[in-house]
């Protein structure tokens, strides 16, 4: 009877001790998996602060509007979201409210991070519980009136927040479908790609049709525009290499997008990059190009881009090639490179003046760089050579203008 | 006719050895051209191509340039450039341009970045003639290489090494390096906005100077000549007067 007994017990011991691994590989599971949602959220580039701890908070956010203080949300429970349950952290990426209702300014992109489903919100949730807590308070916003009052969001709520998950279209592929949910939910592609306006929303049909990200005078090109950013005339294999690696052979990223590769993009797997190209690939609306038009008098464009090319073939050609072929991926091409020739110059004279290195990852850990020229060349000759590769290789640009150029030598850096 | 009457064999007569030399000439080119071929449409596998946003600022060397305020890397300690390239990739020593550039360079590549600046040896600038009197270039030379005990202040001598060489791995030397931009150093650290890891000796130093220091110090500095062995030396050759957190004991 009593060996009978123990028997059982030893049994029901080890059944026990076997339920108990497999709960944990379970919860291993999961907060593998919510790392990686997080990445993919790219929850980093904004709640961890220069030299701060994993996930604190305290980074400055500046905006139009002030500068914005991102919050701590590590398991700390005095200072973090360690008091949080499941169903807070779903109302907060859900809805933008906090576990009290209060509204959450929408530079966190609740816009697009509705559209995450409750099993990767949870996912996500269970990895911030799982990292070290750190107790650092939250430092207030310092937004000027009226923005400091909180009940405005509401009205802006009004105007650019739909709730809801992302639905899938049936008509399209899983792969697709995947795609789009990375890139609509928790890749906030949109924040920056999409036009924003001065009450710093953005309308669904203007989604991904690209602008100039206020406060850091970079333009972030337009998702569906060939003669942009659109990817409809990449391979799939180019536009993987660019989100993985940082560069491609038909360009490289730099400036915020550089920020994207670095801290998200790169660890995505391969079958989630993939769907991303695919549906990325998929929205691109080829346009006619317009005819080019220029603000600048025809004899100052063609005085500027005669200066371009002497400036070019002196100080560009030895990388970038003569005929502006590159040798790529990591001497990006010039010409035929959307980059270089989209309606916005923005992005190629700040490349001219600040130059840049693409992010270290990886597929790509030791990147090349681009030198600045800011103290090299002068506004004139950095109109001169910006105006020159618009233009030139059939390049369908547009000339620059020197006070264009001068304008952009003031923008921050970072 | 000196060589006339000698008579001096030749290895191989005439048509052979044409033949050997345009064979040998084939393959050496061939050999070239399979070695293009595999490189001729990707930049040189180098740190010297990785690092060419660095030269319009520092040269292509990391021997400086023209600008005074853009300083030499070449030669310096590894360590100490690795140290300054962490810094201005987290924003702790601020200067925009260098900060956008290393925003998103993982800490290897940082690394092999310093080790190829520290490993690099072009030749020291001539000193620049001091636009002081020479008063203050005395003035300088007794805070570096005496210091001032009664204000706390030590030599520069005495961490930065007899001949400011530096030492390895943290302490930079302080040779090839223009007054201006000495001399902006020395009020970054004074007034806080250049920063290092606890204990901050160089804030700490800086603390006790007065602008007349910092100009006399930077004046004189920058007159040294090359010495005859410009490398740091090495680690613990000799004790610093007090901790410094760039170079931990």
């Amino acid at each position: 009877m009593g060996s009978r007994l123990s028997i059982t017990l030893l049994a029901l011991a080890a059944f026990t001790t076997a339920a108990q691994a497999q709960d944990k590989d379970k919860t291993g599971d999961i907060v593998a998996r919510g790392e990686y949602l997080a990445r993919a959220g790219d929850c980093t580039a904004c709640h961890t602060a220069p030299e701060g701890r994993l996930f604190a908070g305290g980074r400055a956010m500046p905006t139009p509007f002030g500068t914005l203080y991102t919050s701590n949300i590590t398991p700390d429970p005095e200072t973090g979201i360690g008091k949080w349950s499941a169903d807070d952290f779903y109302k907060t990426m859900h809805n933008g409210r906090f576990p009290d209702g209060g509204l959450i300014y929408p530079a966190m992109p609740f816009a697009s991070y509705t559209k995450v489903t409750r099993a990767d919100s949870d996912a996500i949730f269970a990895y911030l519980r799982s990292i070290p807590p750190v107790s650092q308070k939250n430092r207030p916003h310092e937004l000027r009136f009226p923005y400091d009052n909180r009940q405005l969001i509401l009205g802006w709520r009004t105007l650019f927040f739909s709730e809801g998950e992302f639905k899938p279209d049936p008509k399209k592929s899983a792969e697709w479908n995947r795609g789009a949910y990375l890139v609509e939910g928790l890749g906030h592609c949109g924040m920056c790609h999409s036009p924003i306006n001065a009450l710093g929303g953005t309308s669904q049909s203007d989604a991904f049709k690209g602008g100039l990200i206020p406060m850091q005078n970079w333009y972030a090109p337009s998702l569906t525009s060939n003669r942009e950013a659109g990817l409809g005339d990449w391979s799939i294999k180019d536009i993987t290499d660019l989100l993985q690696t940082g560069v491609s052979a038909r360009g490289v990223v730099y400036g915020p997008m550089a920020e994207v590769v670095h801290n998200s993009l790169q660890y995505l797997d391969d079958a989630d990059t993939k769907a991303m190209a695919v549906y990325l690939k998929g929205i691109s609306e080829p346009s006619p190009p317009p005819p080019a038009s220029s603000a600048l008098p025809t004899t100052e464009s063609s005085l500027l881009i005669s200066l371009g090319k002497t400036v070019y073939d002196k100080n560009c050609a030895s990388c970038h090639g003569t005929q502006g072929e590159g040798k790529p991926p990591h001497w990006p091409p010039l010409a035929n490179n959307q980059s270089i020739e989209m309606q916005s110059a923005v992005n190629p004279i700040r490349m001219v003046l600040n130059g840049g290195y693409p992010p270290g990852t990886k597929g790509n850990p030791m990147p090349y760089g681009m030198p600045p020229f800011a103290g090299l060349l002068s506004d004139n000759e950095v109109a001169a050579v910006v105006s020159y590769i618009r233009t030139a290789w059939g390049n369908r640009g547009t000339p620059v203008s020197a006070r264009e150029a001068n304008e952009l030598r003031s923008a921050p850096l970072n | 006719m000196l060589w006339s009457g000698i008579n001096r064999p030749s290895l191989l007569e005439g048509d052979e050895l044409f033949a050997r030399t345009t064979a040998l000439a084939i393959a050496i080119l061939a050999a070239i051209d399979a070695a293009a071929a595999q490189t001729a449409n990707q930049p040189p596998d180098t740190m010297a191509a990785r690092v060419e946003a660095c030269t319009p600022c520092h040269g292509n060397k990391g021997e400086g340039t023209s600008d005074v305020y853009f300083p030499r890397l070449a030669g310096k300690p590894a360590g100490y450039l690795y140290n300054q390239l962490l810094a201005f990739r987290s924003g702790r020593r601020k200067y925009p341009p260098m900060n956008y550039l290393l925003e998103f360079l993982p800490d290897p590549y940082l690394e092999a970045m310093a080790e190829y600046f520290a490993s690099e040896h072009p030749p020291l600038p001539q000193p620049a003639p001091s636009e002081v009197s020479k008063d203050v270039l005395a003035q300088g030379e007794q805070l570096a290489t005496s210091g001032d005990a009664g204000r706390n202040i030590p030599a520069c001598v005495s961490c930065h090494g007899p001949g400011l060489t530096g030492m390895q791995p943290g302490i930079p030397g302080l040779l090839g390096l223009r007054a201006p931009y000495i001399s902006a150093q020395l009020g970054a650290w004074r007034y806080g906005t250049r920063t290092a890891r606890s204990p901050d000796c160089m804030q700490l130093v800086a603390g006790h100077l007065t602008e007349a220091d910092v100009t006399a110090v930077a004046a004189w500095l920058a007159t040294r000549p090359a010495p005859a062995n410009p490398a740091p030396v090495p680690k613990g050759t000799y004790a610093l007067p007090f901790g410094c957190g760039s170079q931990p004991n």
